[in-house]
């Protein structure tokens, strides 16, 4: 449903994408792994349209969208949340969570009955009322899953959506993406949890100094030397393989 | 919306209309008359600065928009009043979707786009004082011929029900944005805009949208300023003092609420009424009275006069209703 084929971002001399290319299947969990500065969040926000490409083409559902406003993409059904929350600060969780329900639903009652129901769903029915500036870090990341999943999506990218709560709220959060899959949404995720990468994702993607280095299920490509080396440093493949035999 | 949003509405503008059938004084049916004028524009201000997050510092690019379009229809063309009063409006949208055009599509916020409306209105005002059909420096009268066709009536009482029904159509219609999928896209592109493009809103198109129903207001109420004093120069129609008017009013009442500019002008006209009654020999006391209110209103009332009257609403409510013990979590 997703075709990003060979696309590049340079900011200036810094190549932050450089020829990345990514297909997605309807359906499924995908990740979106590798180390900091690797060009992951460059990547989403050529997806959903914030950042244009220097270079390539980016397909939704076999049509080019590598020229649309983000607006229209969320139009057509890519929805994105943001590593760094935005939420609408002065408004109620109901209000904002209804921002996004307006894009389907044109009427003030089904915007709000929507956003009430996703609300629910995310585990913030309790809070509707409150204003979403006093909302917790877990309660923010929550709000920002809302949001998107209110616009009804076809592919949903959450970049980062765990990081920064802790082991019980991740626990938490995570049967709810797993909710939203299994109601035919494709999610795209990038995480650096990896005990959450290795427990959702059927297939990760790796992206390291803004190159695409591996792909595959999440278990091969943790075991591949070149993703090692790319978190690691160079030679720590066959350090961890040699320590690995001694004590083994 | 609910008889719920109706109903304060249609009760203050009941009890306004009587005011003229108890007060007969031309002086304070002058007064009135003015202070609605500039809540109409005030209203039209907030739509884009209170609504919409879009602080405009020359509103009376609209307003002096407004107050010519008519006084030149009338005066060069020969046009009826009341038709001028339609088109006014119109242009006040137009020149209002114009100036947005060129501030929102090059991405213009904040100061930058403050900056901008103040430069259009300045622009305004030098070309309206140097041409020639706008009168130039000597301005424009508009013939005194008192015939309601004219838009001129001899009771000042008719002209004040005039304007107080469009304030009334204005507060209706900023209701009707704050409960309506266009209001809710214009506050969340206020408060973020990227959050909002997440979400599907295209914020050129609501930018503009708010940007042309202010003009228009704006435009009407620069109209009737025009059509009630029936002279205009350039720096009445196009001077900063409007534009600094418009945007005070709201600020002082309640930025992005729907009775907030009507409140501020009141409370801002009627303070420097008292005033220059006890300090009248004292030039532009009103001035330095409209500039200490704001600076009380910063200070301590960010939310304008209805936000400090809903915050002590709920602390009276906090008490009586939570108990001494949970009252500190009150403030959280």
């Amino acid at each position: 449903m997703l075709a990003v084929d060979g696309v590049s971002k340079r900011f200036g001399g810094l190549m932050a994408v450089d020829s990345a290319t990514l297909s997605l299947q309807p359906g499924g969990i995908i990740g979106l792994i590798g180390p900091n500065g690797a060009g992951k969040t460059t990547l989403f926000s050529m997806i959903s349209g914030f950042v244009a490409p220097t270079d390539g083409r980016i397909r939704f559902e076999g049509t080019d969208i590598t020229a649309e406003e983000p607006h229209r993409r969320a139009e057509r059904g890519i929805g994105r949340t943001f590593q760094i929350v935005q939420p609408f600060a002065g408004l109620t969780v109901c209000e904002n969570i209804a921002v996004g329900a307006y894009l389907r639903h044109a009427k003030r009652a089904d915007a709000t009955a929507k956003a009430r129901d996703v609300a629910r769903r995310v585990g913030l029915g309790s809070e509707l009322d409150r204003p979403a500036g006093g909302l917790t870090v877990a309660g923010r990341k929550r709000l920002e899953l809302a949001r998107a999943l209110a616009t009804e999506p076809k592919l949903l990218l959450l970049d980062e959506v765990l990081a920064g709560l802790n082991p019980s709220e991740i626990r938490d959060i995570i049967p709810v993406i797993r909710g939203i899959r299994d109601e035919g949404v494709t999610i795209l995720m990038i995480e650096h949890v990896m005990q959450a990468v290795m427990n959702l994702c059927e297939r990760v993607y790796v992206l390291a100094q803004g190159r695409m280095i591996a792909e595959g299920p999440p278990a091969v490509v943790c075991a591949d030397a070149r993703v090692i080396e790319a978190y690691l440093g160079h030679g720590a493949a066959a350090r961890l393989k040699a320590e690995g035999a001694a004590h083994g | 919306m609910t008889a719920r949003d109706l109903i304060p509405i249609a009760v203050l503008t009941l009890l306004a209309a009587l005011l003229p059938l108890v007060v007969t004084s031309s002086p304070v049916l002058n007064f009135l008359v003015f202070m609605l004028i500039v809540a109409l524009g005030a209203q039209g201000w907030n739509i884009l600065g209170g609504f919409g997050g879009q602080f405009s510092f020359g509103h009376a690019a609209f307003f002096g928009t407004g107050a010519y379009v008519t006084a030149i229809l009338q005066v060069r063309y020969g046009v009826n009043a009341w038709a001028g009063l339609v088109l006014a409006t119109a242009a006040g949208a137009a020149v209002g979707w114009v100036i947005g055009f060129l501030s929102f599509r090059s991405g213009l916020r904040g100061s930058y786009f403050a900056l901008v409306t103040l430069a259009f209105a300045e622009v305004f005002r030098i070309l309206a004082n140097a041409a020639s059909f706008t009168g130039g420096a000597a301005g424009l009268l508009i013939k005194l011929d008192v015939r309601a066709v004219n838009l001129q009536f001899d009771d000042r009482a008719v002209f004040y029900w005039l304007v107080l029904a469009f304030v009334a159509a204005v507060l209706l219609l900023t209701r009707w944005i704050q409960r309506s999928r266009f209001g809710a896209q214009l506050v969340a592109v206020r408060e973020n805009e990227d959050a909002a493009k997440a979400l599907g809103v295209n914020s050129l198109t609501v930018k503009l949208r708010a940007i042309a129903l202010s003009g228009g207001v704006t435009a009407l109420s620069g109209c009737l300023y025009a059509q009630y004093f029936l002279y205009i120069d350039a720096n009445i129609a196009y001077g900063s003092w409007i534009s600094v008017e418009l945007l005070l009013a709201p600020i002082i009442g309640g930025v992005g609420t729907v009775f907030g500019p009507v409140v501020g002008a009141l409370t801002l006209h009627g303070l420097g009424e008292v005033a220059k009654q006890f300090a009248g020999r004292i030039p532009g006391i009103d001035l330095i009275v409209f500039g200490g209110v704001l600076v009380l209103a910063v200070a301590f009332a960010r939310g304008g006069i209805l936000g400090l009257l809903e915050r002590l609403r709920d602390r009276g409510r906090g008490m009586v209703t939570r108990g001494p013990k949970e009252v500190s979590h009150a403030g959280r």
